[in-house]
């Protein structure tokens, strides 16, 4: 089974899976390797990374320098297609003008999504992740446990191929041996950092992201994680052959043609489409899932793009995966005379609890990096990053909020863009002339960019519905987003802009912007870091969430969403491992359960 | 994706500028202004952008995606005030070798919001740079020897310090000279110039050698 069209569609499916992101390619994966008929819809059009990514074009080749525009929002070179904060034809709505309340919505509509230029930062959630209102009194616990979830990081780790090591801190679990690739050598900045954040108390280690730094072991991984299945175990040892190591060269969010790094186009869908059990139909909009007179779903109706035409497909378990928002749409837009306010919403909390990751950031130059001359691309994004550090003093009550942030930070001298000289006036004092290239190489490589990332509690302001009146190209109603930071995010962003600034200090360096005092203006606005969580919150308790642990809709047996969606609190950990790993979990669950014919 | 490199002070933090160390492979380290593009008039004429999936593998051109839009005379002054900036030396050519002058025309007359308000400022820079050279000299800017050049940039070079009668020439000035440095250092010969080594596959990555480390003080 292939890449088909919608005339080719078999006449049932064991599941229909909507989207090809982390969520669609990891349920698929898991699904068809254990022989499950999958199909797939995608909204985007497909996309070939071995032929589509532009490796080593330099910027002179892109038009304005490779610069951003509304068309490319991250740059010519970003591999997002028809996407970024908008997307042509498909608007989302605001409830407030405030800028403070507004939400911001990253889309990407190709085939794997924003899997082809995310940047690839892997950590695990920690035990204290899950329990977050055990340990502090504040949101909700997941009703599952960091040990219920440890063996699909592992395997997850093992199967897309992640770069780091362990260190033992708290709530930072350590990978058992076997599950991670060895981490790159730090860069000049980075070690500097590691250095003198020392003295400050900071632990700076290698950061974990999905980067192969070495070829995968086709020989042994594939045993480990599909023990008891040589098909797949063959499978899989196939694809991870065509893998080639990352060659420390070429930005990874231009998506990497090597297969490198991961992407759900290069890491999930050909193992997948190599079992003849899946079929995807790309161009195609889900718009509802549809039950029949005892609530249970029996398929999905989607708009074909190409065409404009609707089609209806049917599967015995319908799994949204088009990423957390877009899945609370589409169950909104499930309206039937059983489900009035959308399929699995009798309590009315389908769209509630959505969060992002609390974002600020601080620059400075540093006067010790400047003039090193090294070929610094590495493995594309950082090589290190802080973990949160002070889980004591915060239990301990000698913070003024409740949860913790880990720091991201960008150093060295990467591929010369639009920015590079830029607004250089500010140390060169104006020159001009011979002057001007000496301080353009002087100053080139010696800012270091610092950026926080942090946990969010879920509210009761921040949530999404259906605008009322505005409709998408396709006449399907869209989202209207209501959002809200609490104080405990946006003292976050304060404490974070301080660290930033003593790090800064502590390397000799000078502040390139000032340090914001007052949190709500340090913070970025909602949805801005593009971790967008939450909607279908997860629970123990059906009256108080959507899905169960198994990302399984209490209403609709039939029904699981496996995106971001079930989260019911968003740890600072960046949140892709944990959507793949909850997904792969829940999958596992769902097919022993059609075993027993419970679904 | 992009490098931090040298973004600017906060409040002159050009959003255009600022994105590209926002995409840093590290995350979605965002400053993109949405209201940026959302407030802006739109630029040079009718043309359209290169759409939401423009090829990526084609090496594109100055003029290829929309019309290049300077005239004569007003190219004649970029690619002599891109040569002042960015004059040859040891290290690489001058700009106006490497087609910044056309890059340059390309950024003003992109149809992208914001473009027309450096349109502006390039434009009417043009103009008053032309006027002060007849003012000073009674001959065209790009008629002028490289003494009288330096006299009128001299006076503009450094927006803080500028007199009150130069400040629109230094606020052109400014803006004119993180075009052409973005530009220029963004071809291979740039590339060269200000050091970058990279963009070569390698077998391994080695991290810093033991001098660099001394250097920094942590060996
Ligand atoms: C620039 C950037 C950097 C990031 N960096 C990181 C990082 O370092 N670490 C991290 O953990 N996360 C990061 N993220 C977030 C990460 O990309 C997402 O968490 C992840 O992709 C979510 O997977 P998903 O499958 O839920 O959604 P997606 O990857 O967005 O996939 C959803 C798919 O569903 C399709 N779809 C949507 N609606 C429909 C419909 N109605 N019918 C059919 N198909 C539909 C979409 O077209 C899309 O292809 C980053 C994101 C961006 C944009
Ligand atoms: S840095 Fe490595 S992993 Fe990233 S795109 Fe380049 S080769 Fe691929």
């Amino acid at each position: 089974m292939p890449l088909i069209t919608s005339s080719k569609t078999q006449p049932s499916y064991d599941l229909i899976v909507v989207g090809s992101g982390a969520a669609g390619g990891q349920t698929a994966y898991t699904a068809v390797m254990e022989g499950a008929k999958v199909l797939m819809l995608e909204a985007g059009r497909n996309y070939v990374p071995e032929s589509e990514t532009p490796m080593f074009q330099n910027n002179s080749n892109a038009p304005l320098r490779g610069a951003s525009t509304p068309d490319k929002p991250f740059g010519f070179y970003d591999s997002t297609i028809d996407g970024g904060w908008e997307v042509p034809g498909e608007p989302y709505t605001s409830a407030s003008d405030d800028p403070e309340r507004k939400f911001w919505w990253w889309r990407a509509r190709m085939m794997g999504g924003r899997t082809n230029h995310w940047g690839r930062i892997s950590l695990r959630n920690g035990p204290y992740d899950f329990k977050p209102r055990s340990r502090d009194g504040l949101g909700f616990d997941w009703p599952l446990n960091y040990e219920d979830l440890a063996p699909y990081y592992d395997k997850t780790e093992m199967l897309v191929g992640v770069f780091g090591d362990n260190h033992g801190l708290e709530n930072t679990p350590d990978s058992p041996a076997g599950c991670l690739q060895p981490p790159p050598a730090m860069r000049a900045g980075e070690q500097l950092v590691r250095a003198r954040g020392k003295k400050l108390g900071l632990p700076v280690i290698p950061i974990h992201r999905a980067v192969l730094t070495q070829k995968q072991d086709a020989d042994v991984l594939p045993k480990k994680i599909h023990p008891n299945n040589p098909r797949a175990q063959r499978l899989l040892a196939d694809a991870m052959r065509a893998r080639a190591a990352c060659f420390w060269a070429t930005p990874c969010g231009r998506g990497c043609s090597i297969r490198a790094n991961y992407q759900s186009t290069t890491v999930h869908l050909p193992p997948a489409l190599a079992s003849g059990n899946l079929d995807i139909v790309p161009n195609a909009m889900a718009r509802e899932v549809t039950t029949d007179a005892n609530g249970k779903a029996t398929g999905v109706v989607y708009i074909d793009k190409t065409t404009g035409q609707e089609h209806r497909v049917r599967g015995k378990v319908i799994v949204l995966a088009a990423s957390s928002a877009e899945s609370v749409r589409i169950m909104l837009n499930s309206k039937s005379a059983r489900f009035p306010r959308g399929i699995a919403n009798s309590n009315g909390l389908v769209g509630k609890y959505i969060m992002d990751t609390v974002g600020a950031r601080l620059t400075g130059q540093i006067p010790l990096l400047e003039n090193i001359a090294l070929n610094e691309d590495g493995a594309g994004g950082g090589h290190t990053y802080i973990p949160w550090w002070l889980y004591k003093e915060q239990l301990a009550g000698k913070l003024d909020f409740a949860r913790g942030y880990h720091i991201e930070f960008q150093t060295g001298r990467h591929m010369p863009s639009m920015g590079t000289a830029s607004g250089m006036d500010a140390y060169s004092r104006g020159s001009y002339g011979k002057k001007f290239k000496e301080d353009a190489r002087r100053y080139y490589g010696s800012v270091v960019g610092f950026a926080g990332r942090g946990d969010m509690i879920p509210n009761d302001d921040s949530f999404c519905d259906l605008d009322p009146v505005v409709k998408d190209k396709w006449g399907i109603p869209v989202l209207r987003f209501h959002w809200k930071w609490s104080e405990h995010e946006t003292r976050q962003a304060k404490h974070m802009q301080d660290t930033f600034a003593q790090i800064i200090d502590a390397l000799g360096g000078r502040l390139l912007m000032k340090p914001e005092a007052d949190g709500a203006k340090a913070i970025e606005p909602g949805g801005k870091i593009i971790h967008e969580v939450g909607g279908t919150i997860m629970g123990a308790d059906p009256r108080k969430s959507v899905t169960n642990q198994w990302c399984q809709t209490w209403e609709v047996k039939n029904l699981f969403i496996t995106d971001g969606g079930p989260f019911c609190s968003n740890a600072d950990k960046n949140p892709t491992l944990t959507i793949m790993a909850l997904a792969w979990r829940a999958t596992d669950w769902m097919l022993a359960e059609m075993k027993k014919g419970n679904l | 994706m992009n490098a931090p490199d040298l973004p600017l002070p906060p409040r002159r933090l050009d959003r255009r500028t600022a994105i590209k160390w926002v995409m840093t492979a590290t995350a979605a380290m965002s400053v993109l202004d949405h209201a940026a593009f959302a407030a802006a008039a739109p630029a040079a004429g009718a043309a359209k952008g290169y759409g939401t999936d423009p090829d990526l593998m084609k090496a594109w051109k100055p003029g290829e995606a929309w019309p290049l839009t300077f005239t004569a005379s007003q190219r004649a002054t970029a690619v002599a005030l891109c040569d002042v900036i960015l004059p040859a030396d040891e290290k690489g050519p001058a700009a106006s070798t490497v087609g910044t002058h056309d890059f340059i025309d390309e950024w003003i007359s992109a149809p992208y919001p914001g473009h027309a308000a450096d349109r502006k400022t390039i434009l009417d820079g043009f103009t008053w740079l032309d006027a002060e050279a007849q003012k000073r000299f009674r001959k065209a800017f790009t008629a002028l020897d490289a003494r009288q050049q330096a006299a009128i940039c001299d006076d503009v070079c450094h927006l803080p310090e500028a007199k009150p009668e130069h400040r629109q020439g230094a606020q052109f000035f400014r803006r004119f000279r993180d075009l052409a440095a973005g530009g220029y250092y963004t071809t291979p010969e740039g590339m060269k110039d200000i050091g970058y080594t990279g963009n070569v596959a390698l077998e391994k990555y080695e991290g810093p050698p033991p001098e660099v480390l001394r250097k920094l003080g942590i060996a």
